[in-house]
């Protein structure tokens, strides 16, 4: 029984990750019906950057804050510069610019940092009084971190100007732009708010997974799984499948499958969720009314 | 009164396709003029035209401002509300959200709460539903609601795209009278769009025809209603 819970919760722990990242694809998707294949390299780039700071000598938390603010400045940069120009392209243009953002950072990340796998620390001591039997310090602190920024995400949207804005031009865009918003620039500020979102995401999963230029691939498609399962353009429901996924992935790993065919749970539930409901637990079936 | 809004050698298209030709119309301040004309003659694209919204050439000076080549939200913050083709409702978030957003680039927040309120004055079903999801509202309903929304900006100029288009006629007919009462009392010139020529006519006081985006015959409200050619051809009767 003990043995259970303690993998329950290092799914519950995994899952927060995967319920960030998924968060990160729904925000992209929400206003530009496209999915962001680059989302997890970005946040593994991210998680370099934070790495690189810390080598300098800033102290975990300063570092962590710092790699945010720097991957929501770039989430924005590669809106304007990248995205912008083939904005009202066709679908497949935007997909091969996701793919083409993904094998750049993935390379980049090699050419600067090396491709040997690297040590990330946790902010959390292992001897920390949060830490049980059950829970590691690391498993608590990564759910905490990662509730903390979905409740700021939340407040955010629900209850500033901006936060209304952004949700406003993602609904309706031609009705936004008379009103006044610069749609284009809620976009990058989407943009913006996806690489951060990632960037606390990787940082929080580095620890565990270790630091790697292909640290996000197989995270990223439980991220993908996630998203699916609580319906892609439900934010809530990304949340919820994320943690969904993490436990049933981590519970099925230890008990079923073993751990070398985990990734596997994530491809057959994308596939599942696509055949048997595209719209996910969550998701709106679209319905017109005319 | 003064001219508000010129309009000269305007040309709109969308893609390849131009569907508006050297149009020219005036309106002036505090007055309200109608744009009618068949389905397909250019009424909704002229209104999109003076937000920016398609590609035009030719001149739209509003209040002594050129507005050809000007961003959408620029326009906008020069005090142009529109009522778009299809009400526009953000239909996921709460009505007074809504309103919220008719008010975006507007900084007095004293005044926004105060017109929120005033909104609710005027349309007391509004107030009912200020907390459902605008998409929940019925028709009429979601009318109101974008009359109330453009008012939020506290506009010079209202446009409105066939604010009687999908509704019973007794709902038309206060929305028509509430928009009378917004002319006079709040002094806000409109462009009216309309289908439905003698409601559009009796609200008006000077009215353009518009055929294959030309326009064809101008004149006061008076002049149009019994000009021989139009009743024949447009009214009806």
């Amino acid at each position: 029984m003990e043995a259970f819970i303690q993998q329950l919760v290092a799914g519950l722990a995994t899952g927060g990750i995967y319920a960030a990242l998924a968060l990160s694809l729904v925000m992209i998707y929400q206003s530009t019906h496209l999915i962001n294949f680059a989302q997890g390299e970005m946040a593994m780039f991210s998680t370099y950057v934070g790495w690189q700071l810390l080598q300098y000598g800033l102290s975990y938390w300063s570092a962590f804050l710092l790699a945010i603010l720097i991957s929501f400045v770039a989430g924005m940069t590669i809106q304007r510069v990248i995205l912008r120009p083939v904005e009202r392209a066709p679908i497949l243009t935007n997909v091969i610019v996701f793919i083409g953002l993904l094998v750049i950072f993935n390379a980049v990340a090699g050419w600067i940092w090396e491709h040997t796998v690297k040590a990330f620390p946790s902010p959390f001591p292992a001897d920390a009084w949060y830490a049980t039997s059950y829970f590691s310090a690391h498993n608590i602190g990564s759910v905490a971190v990662t509730l903390l920024m979905l409740l700021a995400l939340f407040a955010f949207f629900r209850f500033t100007p901006m936060g209304l804005a952004m949700r406003a031009a993602a609904q309706n865009p031609d009705s936004a732009r008379l009103v006044g918003i610069r749609v284009s620039w809620m976009l990058a500020l989407g943009w913006g708010l996806a690489a951060a979102i990632g960037a606390v995401a990787g940082m929080m999963i580095a620890p565990v997974v270790f630091l790697d230029p292909n640290m996000m691939a197989g995270i990223l498609l439980y991220g993908f799984a996630a998203a699916l399962l609580g319906g892609i353009d439900n934010p809530w429901g990304a949340v919820i499948g994320g943690f969904i996924v993490g436990v049933v992935e981590n519970l099925l790993g230890a008990y079923v499958i073993g751990t070398e065919l985990k990734l596997t749970v994530a491809l057959i539930l994308i596939v599942g969720i696509l055949t048997v409901k595209p719209a996910g637990l969550f998701g709106k079936h679209l319905v017109t009314r005319v | 009164m003064s001219r508000l809004l010129e309009v000269s050698k305007l040309d709109a298209s969308y893609g390849a396709t131009k569907v508006l030709f050297d149009i020219a119309f005036s309106l002036e301040e505090g007055g309200i003029t109608a744009i009618l004309g068949a389905n397909g003659a250019g009424k909704t694209t002229t209104l999109r035209a003076l937000c920016q919204v398609c590609r035009t050439s030719g001149s739209i000076r509003f209040g002594g401002k050129e507005l050809v080549g000007m961003a959408t939200e620029d326009v906008v913050r020069l005090g142009i509300a529109h009522v778009p083709d299809g009400r526009g409702t953000f239909t996921g978030v709460s009505v007074e959200d809504n309103l919220r957003l008719g008010a975006y680039v507007r900084r007095d927040k004293r005044g926004v709460a105060e017109d929120i309120e005033r909104m609710y004055e005027r349309f007391p079903r509004l107030r009912e539903r200020r907390h459902q999801q605008a998409g929940t509202l019925s028709g009429g309903e979601q009318q109101m609601l974008a009359i109330s929304r453009a008012l939020m900006l506290r506009p010079r100029l209202l446009l409105l795209d066939e604010p009687s288009f999908g509704l019973a006629p007794l709902i038309v007919a206060e929305i028509f009278e509430i928009m009378r009462r917004i002319n006079t009392e709040d002094r806000v010139s409109m462009l009216l769009v309309e289908q439905n020529a003698s409601l559009a006519l009796d609200l008006a006081d000077n009215a353009y025809l518009l055929e294959t985006g030309r326009v064809v015959i101008s004149g006061t409200s008076e002049k149009i209603k019994n000009d021989e050619t139009v009743r024949k051809a447009y009214l009806g009767f």
